[in-house]
């Protein structure tokens, strides 16, 4: 009966968002009144994650699953939940999850609500806030399935540290070759560099750049804040920076501590796409731009002027501040 | 090859998000409503299939009439037929189901799904689909060519992409990239003219249940005001970021 938590890993250790997964999924069993399980795939490192309240953890290593793979990764957290009677499973918000999310809730006919940004509302009946229309809404969702899968969005919940001792249990889920249905024959990946999905700060640049050639400042910037960066669809549509960086309505949605907007108006599909971003700062020539009505800090300026000498403080402070 | 396009009806990127009802209902009064992006994407593919490859492409919703003119347009942009199925989508899991009767009905080799449609962003019809027919399935769909039955894709991950190859049946939840921007299809005079004579088949919905249901909704809290910051004067910046906002 307890509550079932997908902490995935990448190289042998926990990505940066199992700690919040974990976290989450400690709370609810709290509200539940019981413990909280984790699954673990060929990690080598399971017991960190006592560190969130997380006291039992299925631990599952095999070669056939070193690459991910949605449907075969989804039979083992059903085979998972069925060995532990879970009834509530959660899931961050990363690509691979909302990969496998939606084949879990098929395999177990459950009720899947993603986007989940806060505690459950109340467990009996089961209602959980998400966001809606691209972050222009909330609803309260009630799930009435027996069987409850959450996503939770990223850096919405955080990380709440509650040591427990993880009991590891090693687990050899059943793997047909019949699950392997697609075969992936290549991945690439940015090595050391901050993605959006994971990056605490976000730097992302607009039109105001005026072209290709000068993305160096922004990438400069994200350097010194060890920050990912991004760019609005008009960029990516001109082709000035890859699809993958487009944040917004229809690119990829972004939820850091801190985004940083720079030659960015502000269109509301933008600022839909980005609005789950705790602190948000524009810089902006136009006085007039509508990013300046949803942000946090505003600098009116020239980014050509702005932005280097906001790297050149920034590097200032960083040195003294380590 | 035969090729379903799962569209959604969705109010336009633009659109103001009211609630209405005591906040029970999504307010749809003065909303314009589109073809969901993600699935705009997947249409265009398709139109590249049917020229290039000889697909036939149908369209399929599920919705009321008032639904129509969008699955329409779709028809304008190029597919063959349609079907509606005629129901409220209550949620992704009885979309689904709606949908899953529609593919085994019609004996489809691909199927296209937008990786999620911008009202309910729920992002799991493709998925839930697939696995309820025993499909292929690859999800955040940037690029795909099929060949014969086999079928070469690229998908997004968190930080850069990967190629993948599988074989039909296949279902895709596709989103930008599919095809270029630029390349997406806007409904010419002619096109307009033929949707009108073109197949739109009304079917009623099969049994199937929701799981979730949607109680109440709500708004973001409005912006507290900005704290502008001098231009000659970033140390404040700095300052702020890292003192009040603790960001940095």
């Amino acid at each position: 009966m307890s509550v079932l938590v997908y902490t995935e890993s990448e190289n042998g250790k926990f990505k940066k968002n199992a700690s919040e997964v974990a976290s989450y999924a400690y709370e609810v069993a709290q509200q539940m009144g019981t413990t909280a399980t984790a699954v673990a795939i060929n990690n080598g490192n399971t017991e960190t994650i006592g560190d969130y309240g997380i006291s039992k953890v299925l631990n599952i290593t095999d070669d056939k699953l070193k690459t991910f793979n949605a449907q075969a990764y989804a039979n083992v957290l059903k085979q998972a939940a069925e060995k532990e009677g879970a009834k509530v499973i959660i899931l961050s918000s990363s690509t691979d999850a909302k990969y496998l999310a939606p084949m879990l809730t098929a395999l177990l006919k459950g009720g899947y609500v993603p986007n989940v940004v806060a505690a459950p509302d109340s467990t009996s009946p089961f209602k959980v806030k998400r966001t809606v229309f691209s972050n222009k809404g909330f609803a309260h969702t009630e799930i009435k399935s027996d069987i409850k899968i959450i996503g939770v969005s990223n850096n919405s919940f955080g990380s709440v540290e509650n040591k427990t001792t993880a009991q590891v249990e090693e687990f050899s889920p059943s793997l047909s070759d019949n699950l392997f249905g697609t075969t992936s024959v290549e991945i690439d990946k940015v090595v050391g560099k901050a993605t959006i999905a994971d990056a605490d700060i976000v730097v992302s640049g607009g039109r105001g750049l005026k072209g290709p050639e000068n993305w160096g400042m922004i990438e400069e910037l994200a350097e010194v804040l060890g920050a990912a960066t991004a760019c609005s669809k008009p960029v990516s549509d001109l082709g000035w920076r890859p699809h993958g960086e487009h944040v917004g309505q229809t690119g990829k949605p972004v939820a850091t501590n801190l985004y940083i907007a720079i030659g960015i108006s502000g269109a509301i599909q933008h600022l839909a796409g980005v609005s789950a971003s705790k602190v948000k700062v524009v810089i902006n020539s136009d006085p007039e731009a509508p990013f300046f009505k949803a942000a946090d800090y505003g600098v009116v300026g020239d980014a050509f002027e702005v932005v280097p000498q906001l790297i050149e403080k920034l590097k200032e402070f960083k040195a003294q501040s380590t | 090859m035969k090729i379903l396009v799962c569209i959604s009806n969705v109010p336009d990127t633009t659109s103001k998000i009211n609630f209405t009802e005591n906040n029970t209902k999504f307010d749809t009064n003065g909303v314009q409503f589109v073809i969901n992006p993600n699935d705009e994407f997947g249409l265009t593919r398709a139109m590249w299939f049917k020229e290039k490859q000889g697909a036939t492409v149908h369209v399929a919703s599920v919705g009321g009439p008032a639904t129509e003119p969008t699955i329409r347009k779709a028809l304008a942009i190029g597919a063959d037929e349609a079907i509606r199925v005629n129901a409220e989508p209550l949620d992704g899991f009885f979309v689904a189901e709606q949908l899953a009767a529609v593919i085994k009905d019609g004996a489809y080799d691909l199927v296209i799904a937008g990786r999620e449609s911008i009202d309910y962003n729920g992002g799991m019809v493709p998925g839930i689909l697939a696995t309820l027919l025993g499909m292929n399935f690859i999800n955040t769909c940037i690029s795909l060519e099929i060949d014969g039955d086999k079928a070469t894709a690229v998908r997004e991950i968190d930080g850069g992409k990967e190629t993948l190859t599988t074989t039909l049946p296949l279902i895709i939840g596709g989103q930008k990239g599919l095809v270029a921007e630029s390349d997406l299809k806007i409904p010419n005079m002619r096109g307009i003219m033929m949707a009108r004579q073109k197949k739109l088949n009304v079917i009623e919905p099969v049994e199937a249940n929701s799981n979730t249901e949607d109680v109440t909704f709500d708004k973001p809290a409005a912006k507290g005001s900005i704290k502008m910051v001098d231009p000659d004067n970033l140390d404040e910046l700095i300052d702020l970021l890292h003192n009040e906002a603790k960001v940095i």
